[in-house]
């Protein structure tokens, strides 16, 4: 699992339920190491060891877990390069949205070893889209209705989000638009670049 | 025929940094994003080369002659501040109408969304701008994150370094250390002896008290081996309880043995170690670069060892000074005493 995947789930732990926390992670896990490089490549038992140790440790359903990940991702300060890299995907929600499609080969663009699956929206209706989520990396629907759930306030949007669970070969989430212009949602400045 | 009014709509859609001339080289009317850049100064009016230069072919000033550059890079500047840098590409209209110069950032685009506080709704949708400035901020974080596992894997990489030439028992370099530096210094021209040290009844310690012991023997002698030398030597820890010093630019034999001496004096008082007093001495044997024409290390190593073994065959405790006739001595006792 690529280093960026672990270091993320390394991220929103320690950021949310504290460094304590993450340190007995990482020792129920067994990992040997306590910090995750983002730029390294790591065996996907690992994460999937971590992720256990993590429901364990929190007592919460993995789907839930991976839910506020997403979210994080996209809502907490320490994330903010990531939020901007999302906002580029479109001036309002919907297209944002479209642009998921894109999204893997966006990513491979910037880390050409971050493989993502293939996400596929379906328009059933100018309020209601499907997003059909391709196997490839377990628990990534999850995480993808939460980061939904928060571009979703970022742009101001207010949407309801269910996750259907696997149909098929896909696992796919329902996007219900009731606003799309709910909120003044944050600012994303084209220009606006680090100091 | 179009008329220029509908070819101004069409430009604005299509490349909206566009500049429509007159025949007089009059700017008739200019792409919205393009006016974005001095929305105090509106462009239509004045004169093309009133607003922008061109930086490459200064001498540009009319429109005949900017029209002759048809089809060609155009190198432009905004005048005024901020001078922001933009590429253009000019297209004469029919029957002297004048022409459409469509501008564009090329790599000024990151000062330029900041500068004028673009949006990507000022951008065409063709124009792989957003593209561009979303692939700087991926690659730059991408890069970030690498450069720090850089630095962290420097950082590792020096103390591992740092790990492979120290003694970790002692605290003092190591055989590999040792080899390196000797190595270096053999090569050189810079003088410097070399003591071999060996520590006597080291073996009866720590069968007797057992290896706690010997190790705290081992620690207390190589600091008396670190007090009693200079910063610049080099004190390493080559076997068990064999130690190699270094004295660069020392070749004084009356101050190499009183180094000994003293080494030895201080070896032989007793060292306690919970309770148990433990007992040692050395002997050393030492040998001085100067003795040999071409210096090579494993010739003064050797040179050492004789006269070490000199010192031990003399009843231990003491210092020998290696010497070329010392030298024939022992070989030819090695060769009697192993005729096995």
């Amino acid at each position: 699992m690529h280093g960026l995947i672990n270091r993320a789930v390394q991220s929103f732990v320690s950021a949310t339920y504290g460094q304590s926390c993450w340190m007995r992670v990482t020792d129920a896990a067994d990992l040997g190491f306590t910090e995750f490089e983002a730029m390294l490549v790591y065996d996907d038992a690992m994460t999937t060891r971590v992720l256990d140790a993590l429901c364990a440790e929190l007592k919460r359903p993995r789907a839930e877990i991976l839910e506020d990940l997403g979210t994080y991702l996209v809502s907490h300060p320490n994330m903010e390069d990531l939020r901007r890299l999302l906002r580029f995907g479109g001036d309002t929600y919907v297209e944002f949205l479209h642009s998921l499609d894109d999204l893997s080969d966006r990513v491979r663009l910037a880390v050409s070893d971050l493989r993502l699956p293939l996400l596929e929206l379906r328009e059933v209706s100018s309020s209601e889209y499907h997003l059909h989520c391709y196997s490839g990396l377990p628990g990534y629907a999850s995480v993808m209705v939460g980061v939904l759930r928060a571009v979703a306030d970022d742009y101001g949007a207010l949407a309801f989000l269910t996750h259907e669970g696997q149909q098929g070969e896909v696992e796919v989430i329902t996007i219900a638009l009731v606003e799309s212009a709910f909120s003044a949602g944050r600012n994303f400045d084209l220009g606006a670049r680090k100091p | 025929m179009i008329e220029i009014d509908d070819l101004a709509g069409m430009l604005g859609t299509l490349c909206p940094m566009f500049v429509l001339v007159d025949g007089g080289g009059r700017i008739a009317q200019v792409g919205p994003t393009l006016q974005k850049l001095r929305p105090d100064q509106p462009m239509p009016g004045k004169d093309f080369l009133e607003v922008f230069e061109l930086v490459r072919l200064r001498k540009v000033s009319t429109l005949a002659a900017l029209l002759s550059l048809a089809g060609a890079k155009l190198h432009l500047r905004i005048k005024g501040e901020p001078h922001t840098a933009l590429k253009g590409l000019i297209a004469p209209l029919p029957n002297g109408q004048g022409a459409v110069i469509n501008l564009s950032f090329g790599i000024s685009i990151l000062d330029a969304v900041r500068d004028y506080a673009l949006t990507s709704a000022d951008f065409s949708g063709t124009d792989l701008a957003i593209e561009l400035l979303y692939l700087v901020e991926a690659k730059s974080a991408a890069m970030e994150a690498s450069r720090s596992l850089n630095l962290r894997l420097q950082g590792a990489m020096l103390a591992a370094e740092e790990q492979a030439y120290t003694d970790m028992l002692t605290g003092l370099k190591n055989r590999r250390a040792m080899d390196v530096l000797l190595g270096h210094l053999a090569s050189g021209d810079a003088p410097f002896a070399l003591m071999h040290l060996d520590l006597d009844f080291f073996k009866s310690v720590n069968d007797r008290y057992g290896h706690a012991a010997g190790d705290y023997v081992l620690q207390q002698a190589a600091c008396i081996m670190v007090e009693e030398t200079r910063n610049d030597d080099t004190v390493a820890r080559v076997g068990g309880d064999e130690f190699v010093i270094i004295f660069k630019h020392l070749i004084d034999e009356s101050v190499l043995s009183a180094i000994a001496s003293r080494l030895i004096d201080r070896l032989r008082q007793p060292m306690i170690f919970e309770g148990s007093v433990c007992q040692i001495s050395a002997s050393i044997g030492t040998a001085l670069s100067t003795q040999f024409q071409a210096p090579k290390a494993a010739e003064i190593l050797n040179a050492a060892d004789q006269a070490l073994y000199e010192a031990k065959r003399m009843g231990r405790s003491r210092h020998c000074l290696y010497s070329s006739f010392l030298g024939q001595r022992v070989q030819s006792a090695q060769s009697q005493a192993s005729p096995h």
